[in-house]
């Protein structure tokens, strides 16, 4: 599996960049992560023509090599830094041929670091279509590096491509494009000379970047810093005399290789379609029409294979029972391990369908649409137009939609919507919201249509969004942002989805989700499985043995007999305890020891929380059969004979999972994505103090 | 004149910029002086907006735009 030599792909976003990788690598593709940064890192295997095997790292879309965001940043060190295991052999930069001007830029930097390149010139039918001619011999001449025109969508010039590689250089030969040293000559000298770099853009790019690179000890960071005292540096400045001067290069290489022949401007298709999906009017109707039919989607879509896959767990744990001898390492496995592991596999489902339809939505170009028409009432509220993209995630699961905030690159802005994107109604929350409405919300119509369990269900919904914008608008005070907030976006034009894109897309998501998620999810499902199964001293024993006295034995039937053990069981667990432990906190919101007990276990995940009622009051069956489990909680008596759940109950509990941290995975993602404990444990800590607040305030206001 | 300034469907040529860090960026997107800017449409709830510039479109909010001078 060993690659010969490694290939990094750099271009601009929108430029064909992830269709060239896929159509170079095929399904031979792998997503990781850049050692010490959350960043998806692609990469892929492609067989070149000489027989040898390549391994290609799609980069980031980047403008420049100046960062951005988090995801732009990685682009640099891999490039420069020469320890960094992925450090490629060449660079395929990859031009859109429509856009040359602009998509230059980077390849001039890139070039400048005198890497061995090749140029991908992507798009040449769009190029020609409006009116542009590019002379690609003269163009390489220039450049002093080859290139190749291709077309990644059409899977046209891939095979030159790939033979392209296979003869490329190892050396950089390409022409010089700007005097760098110029720039900073003192400076340059001075860091090339005490940091051992032999290029000068290296050097300079040292300059600007030093206190973000991984790479740099800190003393060599710090001493960086004294230069650019000493020489008087301006870090600003230098970028934009550098970039005039990039701009400046470019157009005397465009003046003599490119001809645009001067088309009468008609008005493209492009716009045409804009007109309507950002309509004063028409642009949110059919927005919030996209959003209702891909709500509806995931849910009535993924209703099946989750049931499936619910199903399959269910027959291999109970099958697995059967087969193998009873046991506690048996029982850790089945129950804990494969337990935990149904739960993370049951929202496989809904995890690709939300990513296809994100996948969809941004591969034709809607979603910038979106983050365009919603930037400013998203805005006075303290997140960014593109934070609509994992709110509106939220309903489905907020631990892909916190992934998606990676393309938000203003610090401030992300951290609120990782903050708040879990208070959205997951789909975990649904089986909660579901069995408690049914248990106190009668089900008949009002006004006729209106359903009135499907109203308070959509009230949720509704109310989930309000709070987190709320909470939204009051962390816009509360963070002290570092940096400024701005807004500089392009709007491409609009494609057809690339479906295979889709499916690899869908597929990734899921593959990720189910081995990053997954591992804390069977970790957490394994400690209270524990927790659930074992009690202090010798209680267990003498349940057994109460049970086993004649005056149970012979009047009551196996199976409830076996319940009766089982609810006890739980009662006097370490759950149980604590369960009885937290009563006196849990108390004033309404809650007995049971609920208790639930809130516990559902720690990990809500959706448990369906799973221990039906165990504490000891259904038939399993946790599935939900109306079972209906009937008994609702004829479930407190000691003094009065209903458990009654309609203030029932809504304080509901208030409690629409506000509680109740999800581990979240947590994990929140603090993969943060890199510090402190997001996931504040995140922790407010959601549970609102939960208990506002559970309160609901319990005492209906009781 | 300032960019944020234009109405939908005006024209421009980039002269200088006010801000330093935002012409930075804006130049990497290839907003540079020189070259002519057309407000193709405004959001519906009126920021931010839509250039074309150099072959594509770019957004913006007005305040960034209000950086860019125009000739």
């Amino acid at each position: 599996m060993d690659a010969d030599l490694k290939v990094a792909l750099v271009g601009n976003p929108n430029t064909g960049k992830s269709t060239l990788f896929n159509v170079l690598t095929g399904l031979n593709q792998k997503i990781g992560n850049f050692p010490g940064v959350t960043v998806d890192k692609k990469t892929g295997l492609c067989d070149l023509p000489d027989g040898r095997r390549a391994e290609i790292i799609d980069l980031p879309g980047t403008y420049s090599l100046y960062p951005k965001s988090r995801d732009e940043s990685i682009v640099f060190s891999v490039l420069a830094d020469k320890a960094n295991p992925l450090r490629p052999d060449l660079v395929v930069v990859i031009l859109d041929a429509s856009n040359l001007k602009r998509n230059l830029l980077l390849y001039t930097q890139v070039a400048d670091l005198k890497l061995p390149v090749i140029v991908a010139l992507n798009m040449m039918d769009l190029a020609k279509k409006s009116g542009i001619t590019i002379d690609v011999n003269a163009f390489a001449q220039k450049l002093g590096v080859p290139v190749v025109p291709i077309s990644a969508r059409k899977i046209e010039g891939i095979d030159q491509l790939k033979s392209a590689i296979s003869y490329a250089n190892r050396f950089a030969l390409q022409e010089d494009t700007i005097d760098v040293e110029a720039l900073a000559p003192q400076l340059i000298a001075q860091i090339s000379k005490e940091i051992e770099v032999e290029n000068p853009y290296y050097a300079l790019q040292l300059a600007h970047q030093h206190e973000t690179l991984k790479f740099l000890s800190p003393v060599q960071s710090d001493r960086i810093e004294e230069l650019e005292q000493e020489f008087s540096f301006h870090s600003q400045k230098s970028q934009a005399t550098e970039t005039i001067a990039r701009y400046s290069f470019i157009n005397d290489l465009l003046y003599d290789t490119v001809k645009k022949h001067e088309t009468a401007q008609e008005e493209n298709i492009s716009n045409k379609i804009d007109k309507i999906l950002t309509h004063r009017v028409f642009g949110f109707v059919i927005f919030f029409a996209i959003l209702l039919f891909i709500f509806q989607s995931i849910f009535a879509w993924s209703a099946y294979p989750m049931e499936l896959i619910g199903d399959f767990f269910v027959w291999l744990q109970s099958s697995l029972h059967r087969i193998l001898p009873a046991g506690p390492l048996v029982n850790l496995v089945v129950d804990g391990v494969l337990g935990g592991l149904s739960g993370v596999m049951v929202f496989i489902p809904q995890i690709a369908i939300l990513f296809g339809f994100i996948s969809i939505l941004e591969d034709t170009g809607y979603m910038s649409r979106v983050t365009f028409m919603m930037d400013r009432l998203m805005r006075k509220v303290g997140l960014n137009g593109k934070s609509v993209v994992p709110l509106i995630g939220g309903f489905a699961c907020a631990v892909p939609s916190i992934m998606s905030t990676r393309t938000i690159e203003n610090w401030k802005d992300r951290m609120i919507t990782i903050m708040v994107t879990p208070l959205v109604t997951c789909s975990a929350r649904l089986p909660i919201y579901t069995l408690l409405i049914a248990l106190v919300v009668p089900n008949r119509n009002i006004w006729w249509i209106f359903n009135l369990q499907g109203l308070v269900l959509t009230g949720m919904y509704l109310f989930s969004l309000v709070s987190a914008i709320t909470v939204a608008f009051v962390m816009k005070f509360l963070l002290k942002s570092r940096e400024r907030g701005y807004f500089i976006m392009e709007l491409p034009v609009y494609r057809m989805p690339r479906w295979k894109n889709v499916g690899q897309d869908m597929y990734n998501r899921a593959k990720a989700f189910v081995l990053q998620a997954g591992k804390v999810i069977v970790a957490i499902s394994v400690i209270l499985w524990v927790l659930a199964s074992y009690g202090p001293g010798n209680r267990f024993e003498r349940i057994e043995q109460k049970y086993k006295q004649a005056q149970y034995t012979q009047h009551m039937s196996a199976d409830d007999l076996h319940h009766a053990v089982a609810s006890e069981k739980l009662e006097n667990s370490y759950a149980g305890v604590l369960g009885h432990a937290i009563e006196p906190v849990i108390k004033p919101l309404g809650f007995d020891w049971k609920i208790g007990i639930a809130l516990i276990t559902s720690f990990a995940a809500r959706e448990v929380f369906v799973g221990t009622m039906a165990t504490i009051y000891s259904v038939e069956g399993d946790a599935e059969k939900m109306e079972s489990v209906q009937q008994k909680m609702a004829t479930a008596k407190n000691p003094d004979g009065q209903p458990v759940f009654t309609v203030a109950v029932a809504f304080s509990l509901m208030m409690f999972y629409a506000f509680a941290m109740q999800c581990a995975s979240t947590m994990a993602v929140v603090y993969r994505e943060t890199k510090n404990w402190r997001w996931p444990a504040s995140q922790f800590v407010y959601m549970t103090g609102l939960a208990y607040i506002v559970s309160f305030i609901t319990y005492h206001l209906l009781r | 004149m300032r960019l944020s300034q234009l109405e939908v469907g005006e024209t421009g040529i980039v002269k200088e910029f006010t801000d330093l860090e935002m012409s930075v960026k804006l130049m990497e997107m290839g907003c540079l002086p020189g070259e002519q800017i057309t407000v193709s449409r405004v959001a519906p709830l009126g920021d931010p907006i839509a250039i074309h510039v150099s072959g594509y479109q770019l957004s913006l909010r007005r305040k960034e735009a209000s950086t860019i001078i125009l000739q």
